[in-house]
């Protein structure tokens, strides 16, 4: 498999929890740009602490130490400005928390607000409308914006920080399990929504349920014990696995 | 994009600046209490009770220290708080269990409401209650009617922490005592009681370390005494009882700093100890 | 089964107890107080800024010792937000759970810890000549320094409670927020804070209730004096330490009189401290 064109890449990375645990052994792939790239493994393999290492979420813990390289257009994002990375690299998290104190409209603009951005009124209400409707949210919510985003339902709600994350127009956007926490209904829509949004954003989502890689990712990884085991274009790894742990891991003989 | 930084790290260092702040009025009275108080410090000074302001202006004026100290303070000190506790730590200790099993009664919960009540009721008022309850009827300041203000500013402090340990004890511990057989009183007292104990306990230490430096609500009750006494009839001494006659007596001003130190010591030592526990029996 | 039923009511009897404590502190403050109120009117009682204690023309008016009591409380607030807060957010937000967070949270504890009447000693020994030397006042002891020492002993209080409610802020919705460019600072301000605002503000309230009955310390420094403030400078008295001053002499009218500001100074603060308590509850449950 070859990345022809692209947008990230993680060079030998490794994370280190205290000086003892290794979360992530040395991780080196690039991902395709305008494309949704998958993270699988079993609980605990290091593909949520490699996701967040990409938004810098590390920075925030200080016993975290983090090594090797993650380029972004080429340029090492370990060496830039957190909030600058992070501007350019949206997150949304595995539990839908919109802001319990901002109304809708507030939160799908808060990356604005946070960084201190001015907006026209005329700005502010196009960017909430595109937002919306860019997670198929504006139909349901346009008649209650000014409410608190926490009355929605779990989906809505992990649509509505979605809308909060893409808000800024981010270049890649990291999903850290955004379904776990969800209805079988609810990861439906939310499946459907991230197909249609990879022509906007190069999308690197982290699942632990296989059958989320294979309706949705162009190219997959597997991730084990805090090593990258198998990276490939999905359908080739859910038909052909080259490794045998990649195998028991989609067989469903690992946790 | 940098000033946004740089404002953040500003606010980030000033929060420290402040924080660190706090500390400093802690170590300059602690400081001058211990550097002024150690020098009045001995054996003589905890065991001889407090000189007349006669004896001391004559003392001061040969040059010499101030005979005597704090002992009738201390001893009334310690009998008002047995007293006290002899009341409020079986009273508050049961109310707090009422709470805790009935706590979707109303009753409950207005007795919830007072209790809280009752613990942000200035200790001034406290005083002033016992002056009319207890000092008008017996015609007279008394040792006893310092305890009962006392009482009424532990009961509070008792009754909540106790019901807050109980509230956190697993369900399943009175189900698998009242399963075995056990009536309701064994399992409270020989199963519930028992395992909050390490809360119980530490809440009525932190109730003295509270109640003990209180100058206010003593001051109309047991009014003070200068003489070592054990009658409880009748006024009696307290170590923050003597604090206030030495800042008001300018002949006795050299005591004060002695028994601040005393004073402060106890308390903190016991508010110290308490948390030292909770957080032992907490893991 | 009998035994359980004797346990049953003496553990309601127990709490019988609290409510016959309460209620009988406002039925016998009422009723001592109601000579004076009677005398005066309710009113004129609370209006006159009087208190004039000579034989045949005496004449009682609380007015001096609330404006006392609010002023002292007020200037308190003023004074500790500027510290509580920052220790809030020391313990609460910027070092949750490290070492030095408990160690600033052993110095407040036995800040809280100091009995009054020693906060008192070192505010008249220490901070009374700053405030002589400073030229703030000529005597020193005054309604700005009471509030300034008042201050101290609240910054505990309110910050204690407002470092829980601030730890209390969930992880994911800061993280949410880091994940959007804010700094700590913005993160602090447009998420931590405004969450964590009902609890901060309750905590407060409670130490606004606490401040508001401290009496040995004020009685202390604020200079003991029986008519209105003129200034924030100049001595006075409060609800509080009016009554630590003259209860002990006082007979009659005047001894009513006393009771009836001991009435309502525990109006006051039972009122403020239940605003706290229900806010607190709301807060915790939001």
């Amino acid at each position: 498999m070859t990345i022809i064109n692209p947008i990230l890449e993680f060079k030998e990375v490794t994370v280190n929890y205290t000086s003892s645990v290794q979360a992530v052994k040395g991780v080196t792939a690039a991902i395709e740009r305008n494309s949704i790239t998958a993270i699988m493994g079993p609980s605990g393999c290091g593909k949520s602490t490699l996701l967040r290492a990409a938004n810098l979420m590390h920075n925030l813990y200080p016993n975290i130490r983090i090594g090797g390289e993650i380029l972004l257009e080429g340029r090492n994002i370990l060496d830039m400005e957190s909030i600058e990375v992070r501007r350019k690299i949206g997150m949304v998290f595995q539990r839908p928390a919109p802001f319990p104190t901002m109304s809708i409209n507030e939160n799908v603009l808060a990356g604005y607000t946070l960084n201190g951005i001015h907006l026209s009124r005329a700005q502010k209400a196009d960017i909430v409308e595109k937002s919306l409707r860019s997670v198929s949210l504006w139909d349901e919510v346009k008649d209650v914006l000014t409410k608190k985003g926490t009355f929605l339902s779990g989906g809505q709600q992990q649509r509505l920080c979605i809308a909060r994350a893409l808000a800024l127009q981010p270049e890649v956007l990291l999903m850290d399990e955004p379904t776990s926490a969800l209805d079988p209904i609810a990861t439906k829509h939310i499946e459907q929504l991230i197909t249609q949004l990879k022509d906007d954003v190069t999308i690197l989502i982290v699942t632990h349920n296989m059958g989320q890689a294979r309706r949705i990712a162009a190219k997959s990884m597997f991730m084990y014990l805090g090593d990258l085991i198998e990276y490939d274009d999905t359908k080739k790894m859910f038909t052909d696995p080259a490794n045998e742990l990649t195998s028991a891991f989609l067989n469903g003989k690992m946790g | 994009m940098k000033k946004r930084i740089l404002t953040s790290h500003i606010v980030h260092y000033g929060v420290c600046v402040l924080a660190a702040l706090t500390s400093v009025p802690l170590i300059a009275i602690l400081g001058e209490v211990l550097i002024k108080g150690y020098k009045q410090f001995s054996w003589a000074f905890l065991t001889q009770p407090t000189p007349t302001a006669y004896k001391a202006m004559m003392a001061l004026a040969q040059g010499e220290d101030i005979p005597g100290g704090i002992a009738n303070g201390i001893l009334g000190s310690l009998i008002m708080l047995l007293m006290a506790a002899i009341i409020a730590i079986p009273v508050g200790i049961m109310g707090g269990i009422y709470l805790s099993e009935n706590s979707n009664k109303r009753f409950a919960q207005i007795v919830s409401y007072m209790t809280d009540l009752l613990q942000g009721t200035p200790s001034v008022i406290i005083g002033i209650i016992t002056y009319i309850w207890v000092v008008v009827p017996m015609r007279g300041y008394s040792a006893i009617a310092g305890s009962v203000a006392l009482t009424v500013m532990m009961l509070p402090l008792i009754v909540r922490s106790t019901e807050e340990t109980m509230k956190i004890l697993p369900q399943s511990l009175k189900e698998a005592g009242l399963a075995l057989g056990g009536n309701y009183a064994k399992v409270v007292m020989k199963v519930q009681l028992p395992s909050a104990f390490g809360g119980i306990f530490t809440g009525v230490l932190l109730a003295i370390s509270r109640v003990i430096g209180e100058t206010a609500p003593l001051m109309f009750t047991a009014l003070g005494c200068q003489v070592i006494r054990l009658s409880v009839d009748k006024p009696m001494s307290a170590v923050p009882l003597l604090i206030w006659e030495f800042f008001n007596d300018p002949n006795l001003q050299d005591l004060i700093w002695g028994a601040s130190l005393f004073l402060l010591l106890f308390v903190l030592s016991i508010n110290l100890l308490s948390k030292y526990l909770a957080k032992k029996w907490q893991s | 089964m009998s035994s359980d039923k004797t346990f049953r009511v003496l553990l309601f009897t127990a709490a019988l107890i609290i409510p016959i404590i309460a209620g009988g502190i406002i039925y016998s403050l009422t009723a001592d107080s109601y000579d004076a109120l009677r005398h005066f009117g309710f009113l004129r009682f609370l209006f006159s800024s009087e208190w004039s204690y000579t034989d045949g023309a005496e004449s009682y008016g609380a007015l001096p010792f609330i404006t006392g009591t609010l002023l002292t409380t007020a200037l308190a607030l003023l004074f500790c937000i500027p510290f509580s807060l920052p220790v809030a957010l020391f313990v609460g937000e910027y070092y949750k759970g490290t070492k030095l967070a408990a160690t600033l949270s052993t110095v407040t504890d036995l800040l809280a810890g100091i009995p009054s009447i020693i906060y008192g000693l070192w505010g008249f020994y220490t901070l009374r000549p700053i405030i002589i030397w400073l030229g703030i006042s000529d005597e020193g002891s005054g309604i700005l320094t009471a509030s300034l020492v008042l201050a101290i002993m609240i910054v505990p209080y309110a910050a204690s409670l407002s470092a829980e409610f601030i730890k209390m802020v969930p992880n994911e919705l800061k993280e949410g927020a880091y994940s959007l460019g804010a700094t700590r600072l913005e993160v602090i301000r447009k998420v931590v804070m405004p969450v964590a605002g009902p609890g901060i503000f309750s905590a407060y309230i409670l130490a606004i209730g606490r401040a508001l009955g401290e009496t040995m310390t004020v009685t202390m420094l604020i200079g003991n004096t029986n008519n209105m403030p003129s200034s924030l400078t100049c001595t006075g008295n409060t609800m509080a330490s009016i009554i630590a001053n003259q209860f002990g002499e006082a007979e009659g009218l005047r001894l009513s009189s006393l009771i009836a500001i001991a009435l309502m100074l525990f109006l006051i603060t039972a009122v403020i401290n239940m605003i706290g308590k229900i806010l607190i509850k709301r807060a915790r449950i939001a």
